[in-house]
């Protein structure tokens, strides 16, 4: 179903909205993370503010991203880590596994990161005989599941604690059954125990590489993170070529504007800044730090000048917590890695328009996103452009489609044709053939009834109104 | 514009919507301005703001329509939309529209006339509203466009604080979209009913009898949903009941 190329978007959406259970979790979970983003965010003024300079950090950066990329890489170097850069998941992929190989590893933890879902890093490592343990425990859930995550920040947010506790039981050996999430909880971190430390490399994402100083950063609240680039002697980790800001000073408000929106924390329990490998006379930390550096599209998405902005994102996923749609899908009914509003946008970009252009019309442009989105990213603004391309594009357009618009453009821009069409409408009233549109129309609604006389006609014989 | 003292003479642009479904709402809205001594001009040559055709991806044939709309409202006097969606799509989106072309400066200069009715009426200083209806429960929908790019709901919930015999109940989730959308509601259907089905079950818990709005897609998307249903709930545009309640009758 997922990850075909007959992504079959109104049959997911089918599911997804048959699924009470599903509703009501997803209902209550967003209700939570946007009642918690409000009390971080209460004053206005001063989130304005900040979102402007989270806005103007992250253009700045993209502005020119190639000198920054450039300048990462040397002071990543000059501190000891290693950088490699992936053109394609593919490559990416590849480059974990010779890493992988070259230490004869088998063991491999993992802390959260989209861009290793985008890289399907877990079932390609399965394939190559390489074990690769979630230890985020949103992923971890999920993962015991075989299932991909259904939102950036809480990946297993479409379960409640009921349908954790019968996965735990089953698939966790020895595991008893319970409800109880400290329990569960204490189980998982066993479980992960022993994991982290039988494994060789330690794998995580990224929420900012400063170029200035070299430095990866990254941002938790379980404190696995921490153990994915400690613990194990090797790290690698992973990231998507946006991620890089100019300075250390950038931080502070991003990180603010980052956890504010995602979770509704002031700060995180953990913020690690990573710096390269163990120096010598320490007594821990890995031996080896890698980073790959992920493209995938996104040099191409940098190269248009509206699109461009998609690349402002940090992944908070506060636009997926206030999307209508998103609230009654959740994640897996948008068929790839990036659910909701970013994922509209992001997701037909990267996979292209014929296999995942339908996203783009999976939004009512509220515009409830754009108004909470830390970086300010126009999404309607892009989801507009994407329609466009979408009609425009040859694999994509709808010839009838562009006909009906065309004769629309003719009966607006025409006063007479207008007026005509208006009183038709108002002879046929609703005895309009129930097809297309119309029947789409009235599966919940009974069909509009046009006035017998239009504003038009009225007004020409109101009193005092002066017609032009 | 934000001093509506200085003009004595405004135009108004009814919608299709409201042209074509639901005049009386825009006879309403013209002679509450009337009321209060404002002389309405309608330009006969407007039509559509253009906005489905823009949010569908097909900018050529929005930008056609609205150069139709630019073009009938030449005088310098604010134009009066009784919709945040089209007031935000005039306002906000057509300078993005022509942005590069010789129609820009033309352009530009229709939309910083453009303002919404309900501000408008709202912001009219000394305006009176005598309401003699019955008591009435209503509720109301801010609609996205005017939440978001107008603001302007703060503007009409203050015009219905002023009818003395209305009691107003807040939806739970005032603020969530209907499902309306324009053609997202044919392009999504099964999303769109799910949205407005819950935005109904909103409404009955509210109790109230009449759901206001200020954008009329909305209003027939919720009261196609709620007729189907067989409620006795009604919708109903801000300047019709507004209007209703307070004209005197002879």
């Amino acid at each position: 179903m997922r990850q075909t190329d007959s992504f079959d978007f109104a049959g997911n959406v089918s599911r997804a909205l048959a699924d009470r259970q599903l509703r009501r979790n997803l209902r209550a979970a967003m209700d939570t993370l946007i009642e918690k983003r409000n009390s971080v965010f209460a004053d206005p003024q001063e989130t304005e503010e900040l979102r402007e300079r989270g806005a103007a950090i992250k253009r700045r950066a993209l502005s020119r991203l190639p000198a920054l990329l450039a300048q990462l890489e040397r002071n990543l170097t000059a501190n000891g880590i290693r950088v490699h850069w992936a053109e394609t998941t593919d490559e990416a992929n590849q480059a974990v596994l010779d890493i992988m190989r070259s230490h004869d590893a088998t063991r491999l933890v993992k802390g959260k990161s989209m861009v290793s879902e985008e890289m399907h890093l877990n079932p390609f490592l399965q394939r190559h005989g390489i074990e690769s343990m979630e230890t985020d425990l949103g992923e971890f859930i999920i993962q015991l599941d075989n299932e991909p995550p259904s939102h950036i920040i809480v990946p297993a947010i479409h379960k409640n604690r009921d349908q954790v506790a019968r996965t735990f039981h089953e698939k966790i050996p020895e595991a008893p059954y319970t409800e109880d999430v400290e329990e569960l909880t204490a189980i998982a971190r066993r479980t992960l125990r022993r994991k982290f430390f039988a494994a060789q490399v330690g794998l995580s994402g990224v929420n900012f590489a400063v170029a200035e100083t070299g430095t990866l950063c990254l941002v938790e609240n379980e404190g696995n993170g921490r153990m994915c680039t400690t613990v194990p002697p090797v790290h690698i980790a992973v990231m998507g070529l946006e991620k890089v800001i100019e300075k250390l000073e950038d931080i502070p408000p991003l990180l603010r504007l980052l956890t504010g929106s995602a979770t509704g924390q002031l700060v995180t329990t953990y913020f690690n800044m990573i710096s390269g490998p163990r120096k010598p006379g320490e007594k821990d930390g890995p031996l080896e730090v890698h980073l790959i550096i992920l493209d995938n599209g996104r040099t191409r998405i940098l190269a248009d000048p509206v699109m461009r902005e998609t690349l402002l994102c940090v992944r908070c996923g506060t636009c997926l917590n206030h999307c209508p749609v998103y609230t009654r899908l959740g994640g897996h009914a948008y068929g790839f890695v990036y659910p909701g509003p970013i994922g509209e946008i992001l997701t037909p970009q990267m996979e292209g328009l014929a296999r995942a252009g339908v996203l783009a019309t999976a939004s009512s442009l509220c515009n409830a996103c754009e108004e909470v989105c830390p970086v300010k990213i126009p999404i309607p603004r892009l989801l507009r452009r994407l329609r466009r391309d979408l009609a425009a594009a040859a694999e994509t357009a709808d010839p009838l489609e562009r006909l009906a618009w065309k004769g629309w453009a003719l009966m607006n821009r025409v006063p007479l044709i207008n007026a005509l069409a208006v009183r038709a409408g108002a002879l046929l009233g609703d005895r309009l053939p129930a097809m297309g549109s119309l029947k789409a129309w009235s599966v919940v609604r009974t069909p509009p009834r046009p006035a017998s006389r239009s504003l038009h006609e009225l007004v020409r014989r109101e009193k005092g109104v002066e017609n032009e | 514009m934000n001093d509506p003292l200085r003009y004595e003479t405004v135009y108004f642009f009814g919608t299709c919507l409201i042209d074509a479904f639901y005049p009386q709402a825009g006879l309403a809205a013209i002679r509450l301005l009337q009321r209060h001594g404002l002389k309405v001009v309608f330009p006969q040559r407007q039509t559509c703001c253009g906005q489905p055709a823009y949010n569908s991806g097909f900018f050529d044939e929005a930008r056609a329509v609205a150069l139709r709309q630019v073009r009938s409202f030449p005088k310098d006097y604010p134009v009066v939309v009784p919709s945040g969606s089209c007031a935000g799509m005039m306002k906000y989106h057509y300078p993005e529209l022509f942005a590069g072309r010789p129609e820009l400066d033309s352009v530009r200069n229709f939309s910083g006339r453009v303002v919404e009715f309900s501000r408008f009426l709202a912001e009219l200083p000394g305006l009176r509203l005598q309401d003699r209806g019955a008591a009435l429960k209503v509720t109301w929908h801010s609609s996205c466009h005017a939440l978001r790019e107008m603001k302007v709901i703060g503007y009409a919930k203050s015009l219905i604080r002023r009818l003395d015999n209305v009691e107003l109940v807040e939806l739970q989730r005032e603020s969530e979209c209907c499902g309306f959308g324009g053609t997202f509601a044919v392009k999504q259907p099964q999303i769109s009913a799910a949205m407005v089905t819950d935005k109904v079950d909103d409404i009955l818990d509210t109790g109230a009898a009449v759901v206001l709005g200020i954008d009329c897609g909305c209003l027939m998307n919720i009261a196609g949903a709620m007729e189907k249903r067989r409620l006795p709930v009604s919708c109903m545009h801000l300047a019709q009941f507004i209007w209703e309640r307070t004209h005197e009758t002879n």
